[in-house]
């Protein structure tokens, strides 16, 4: 179990829980993103900060202490494992 | 085609980068109306829109949202417009709900939400062409037999494909009243929304919808209960009772609505959605390039700087015809007029000169706003606010600031208007506060005739240039600290969280971008315009009058070996002098003294709060050059160079010293002075409170900070 803000570039994570009480949880469950939902760190922000997340078709993006709450579990059996060298 | 022929009304409801716009335009054929939902700054565009079978109704579009929880203005409105709440609109008859084909499941989250309200609907697949591309096969019968039989239509507006279809769609929709299925809530969940129902009808009196009751329910904010009037002793109560029914059931009751609502709609695409060979699309390849770590901020400098140096440059063309054009207007009309010197002065002075000055703006912004769209509808402004968000977000905006503020380097009225894009309140406010610190286009022309006049032939061109560049952050300087200070300390607001789609890159449709700048365009004059026009004839007023012959005369006889314009500039300059600008410029005069400002330099001052450009101008009045004075006028450099103090301890030393000239320059980098910024930032903010906050804020800002600078300069070198 990893926060999401602590995944690679190109990693995925199958979405284990988030905060439905916070705001970012909120606007993030509307766009689809539920417990169980396959995501993947698509990149950071040349700065570091925001990250882009892909789930459902879709890639939004999200600021790493807003990513803190959202918990990932990266050993279930998601697509392709493949981090890059950070 | 007035309001009352059309008995219907149906809305436009989606997701943000839908092509919802695009379809509207394609629906309504640029027939439009554009004004404003009461009390909030959000447009309100509607058309008249032709069924195909001669039916017309009027077409609203609503603006795009991902989810009906009523976080910002936005989803507020549309919320309530969908409900019919919104005072002087009715409800819709109709909703049309565009969807965009690529995903399916997101966008019809949206659509279960809004067909808990209870309106006839229609389904607009758009963008199918792509859809059809990534290797997706939508089945719309089989989807429309799931929804209940609405009508389901697959249309590309952007290449106006199906949009027959959609019109055809309406009229189906209108005439047999067919509402999109609901979802089935669990007993627990339907038992709490009831009890919402019943609680706030016995502590309000009033009938509450059970749409409205998921929205109490489900909602952190509580703009739908103080609407209701329902106290927030008895609201708590009820929904703190109404919220442990839905945990008994299992669901946290903010997660609840999410999680039935994509369970339903899962199951209900279950068949319909057949992938093919789905190949990724383009998107992710041209963001491995423009968001590069390195790549990225690199081509990001190259199109912002691209943007800012076309809009000057190309601006630069067409401002000077304008410019032209109304000089050719402004001697004409006066010849005509030599026989009315007072109406003469008041049209070709005050009316044309007014009306011209603000017109040669317009390029710029017509320009600034054709890029932007462009940037809006290809996709890139999102992929700008997240490279550039990390940069803004330490001092409580976000990457959406960054274009508002940029604009503002042009003119402050655009960026103003395209802080509305920016969804969290607090961010929002916090960026219409500082946009008016970015150096507009209208403090070019004092900070060119300070520079020619005293730093480059003093200092040398090398000089001349930094200043120049320096002025332009000064107002960026102390806009960041503001922002900061705002933000943590003073503004209460509730910030959102910056969560931001990155859509797929798309060819902005240029009939969108153009309509789009022109209605932009059109907010500009019809706002700024009447705004500039009134205060342009105050001011012109102010200084014109009174205006006794003897003084004409007197001066006529004080200079006999002058030449006719000698003579003439001097007596504009002695009428200026005694008017009531000119008396109330000398009677405040002390109060710009710590600055090193003269009289002359006061009447300036004043004169330009409306407008700061006007500053130039009436130096040339001032200094008896007469009034066509522009920022490259040799005569103006001259006088003001020759300008001495004529009494007081600096009798005899030049007004302009370095440290003069410096405190001028910053006093005009920092100060409000622009009324139609102050009425747009009114508008924007909702009220006059932070107009007013912005005006006392940058003035004595401005004051004490060219205060302290003059008199640190002036001692350093006397």
């Amino acid at each position: 179990m990893t926060p999401l803000s602590q995944l690679l570039p190109g990693q995925f994570g199958k979405l284990a829980s988030l905060n439905p009480e916070r705001g970012v949880d909120q606007r993030l469950m509307a766009l689809g993103l539920l417990p169980g939902m396959v995501l993947k760190l698509v990149r950071k922000a040349p700065l570091g900060d925001p990250l882009a997340i892909e789930f459902g078709g879709q890639v939004v993006s999200l600021r790493l202490a807003e990513a803190e709450n959202l918990i990932v579990d990266v050993s279930a059996d998601c697509p392709i494992q493949r981090p890059r060298p950070s | 085609m007035s309001q009352s022929d059309q008995s219907l009304l149906v809305a436009l409801v989606g997701n943000p980068n839908t092509g919802k716009s695009t379809l509207f335009n394609a629906l309504t054929g640029l027939r439009q109306r554009v004004g404003n939902y009461p009390g909030v700054t959000v447009a309100r565009k509607s058309g008249t829109c032709d069924c195909g079978n001669g039916q017309k109704v009027e077409l609203v579009d609503l603006p795009g949202l991902y989810s009906l929880a009523a976080a910002s203005p936005d989803e507020q409105v549309v919320t309530d417009a969908l409900a019919g709440n919104i005072a002087g609109d009715r409800q819709p008859d109709a909703v049309v709900m565009v969807v965009d084909a690529t995903n399916l499941l997101r966008n019809l989250f949206l659509a279960s939400q809004v067909a808990e309200l209870g309106r006839p609907m229609v389904i607009v697949l758009n963008q199918s062409d792509v859809a059809d591309k990534q290797g997706l096969h939508i089945d719309t019968a089989l989807l429309s037999q799931r929804l209940g039989g609405v009508p389901v239509v697959l249309a590309s507006a952007w290449k106006g494909e199906g949009v027959a279809e959609v019109r055809r769609g309406i009229a189906t929709a209108l005439a047999g009243r067919i509402q999109m299925k609901r979802v089935a809530w669990p007993a627990k969940i339907a038992a709490a929304l009831t009890d919402v129902v019943q609680d706030a009808h016995r502590d309000t009196g009033k009938d509450v919808s059970s749409a409205e009751a998921q929205r109490l329910l489900f909602d952190a904010g509580n703009a739908h209960s103080d609407r209701l009037g329902w106290s927030q002793a008895q609201r708590d109560k009820s929904l703190r009772a109404a919220r442990d029914k839905v945990r008994t059931s299992g669901y946290n009751p903010m997660a609840a609505e999410p999680l039935v609502h994509y369970a339903h709609l899962r199951a209900l695409l279950e068949g319909v959605l057949r992938e093919g060979s789905v190949r990724a699309g383009r998107s992710a390849a041209v963001d491995k390039l423009l968001l590069h770590r390195l790549v990225g901020p690199v081509l990001f400098t190259v199109i912002m700087l691209g943007l800012f140096a076309s809009v000057f440059w190309l601006a630069k063309f067409p401002m000077q015809w304008i410019q032209f054009g109304v000089d050719w207007v402004k001697l004409t009309v006066a010849h005509s007029m030599d026989s009315t010197p007072m109406l003469q002065s008041l049209v070709a002075d005050g009316i044309i000169g007014g009306v011209g000055a603000f017109l040669a703006f317009l390029p710029q912004i017509l320009i600034l706003f054709l890029f932007v769209g462009i940037l809006e509808d290809s996709g890139y402004m999102a992929r700008a606010a997240f490279i550039m968000d990390r940069m803004f977000s330490w001092c409580g905006l976000n990457g959406k600031s960054f274009v508002p503020m940029l604009s503002g380097f042009a003119c402050a009225i655009p960026g103003l208007l395209s802080t509305r894009t920016i969804e969290d309140p607090k961010a929002r406010l916090a960026t219409a506060f500082v946009v008016p610190f970015m150096s507009c286009s209208a403090r070019f022309p004092i900070y060119a005739l300070m520079c020619a006049a005293f730093i480059g032939p003093i200092y040398g061109p090398g000089w001349e240039s930094a200043v120049m560049v320096g002025m332009h952050c000064v107002g960026l300087l102390f806009a960041v600290p503001t922002a900061f200070v705002l933000t943590r300390f003073v503004l209460k607001v509730r910030p959102q969280p910056f969560v931001l789609e990155l859509p797929r890159y798309q060819m902005p449709k240029p009939r969108d971008v153009l309509w789009r700048m022109w209605q932009n365009a059109a907010e500009f004059v019809s706002k700024a315009g009447t705004v500039i026009f009134a205060i342009t004839i105050i001011v012109w007023a102010l200084s014109y009058f009174p205006r006794d012959a003897s003084v004409a005369e007197r001066i006529k006889a004080a200079n006999p070996a002058a030449t006719e314009e000698g003579v003439k500039a001097k007596v504009q300059a002695a009428y200026v002098e005694q008017s009531y600008m000119g008396r109330f410029g000398k009677a405040v005069q002390p109060v710009f003294d710590p600055l090193g400002f003269d009289w002359k330099i006061t009447v300036g001052v004043l004169a330009s709060f409306p407008a700061r450009e006007v500053i130039v101008s009436t130096l040339g009045v001032t200094y008896s050059v007469g009034e066509g004075a522009k920022a490259d006028s040799q005569h103006l450099r001259h006088a003001m160079q020759d300008a001495k103090w004529q009494e007081g301890p600096r009798a005899g030393k030049p007004i302009f010293s370095l440290a003069a000239v410096l405190s001028l320059m910053v006093f005009f980098a920092l100060c409000s002075q622009c009324g139609p910024t102050i009425a747009t930032l009114a508008q924007e903010s909702g009220g006059w409170k932070w107009a007013a906050a912005s005006f006392v804020y940058m003035t004595a800002l401005a004051w004490i900070v060219s205060a302290l600078l003059y008199q640190v300069v002036i001692r350093l070198l006397p």
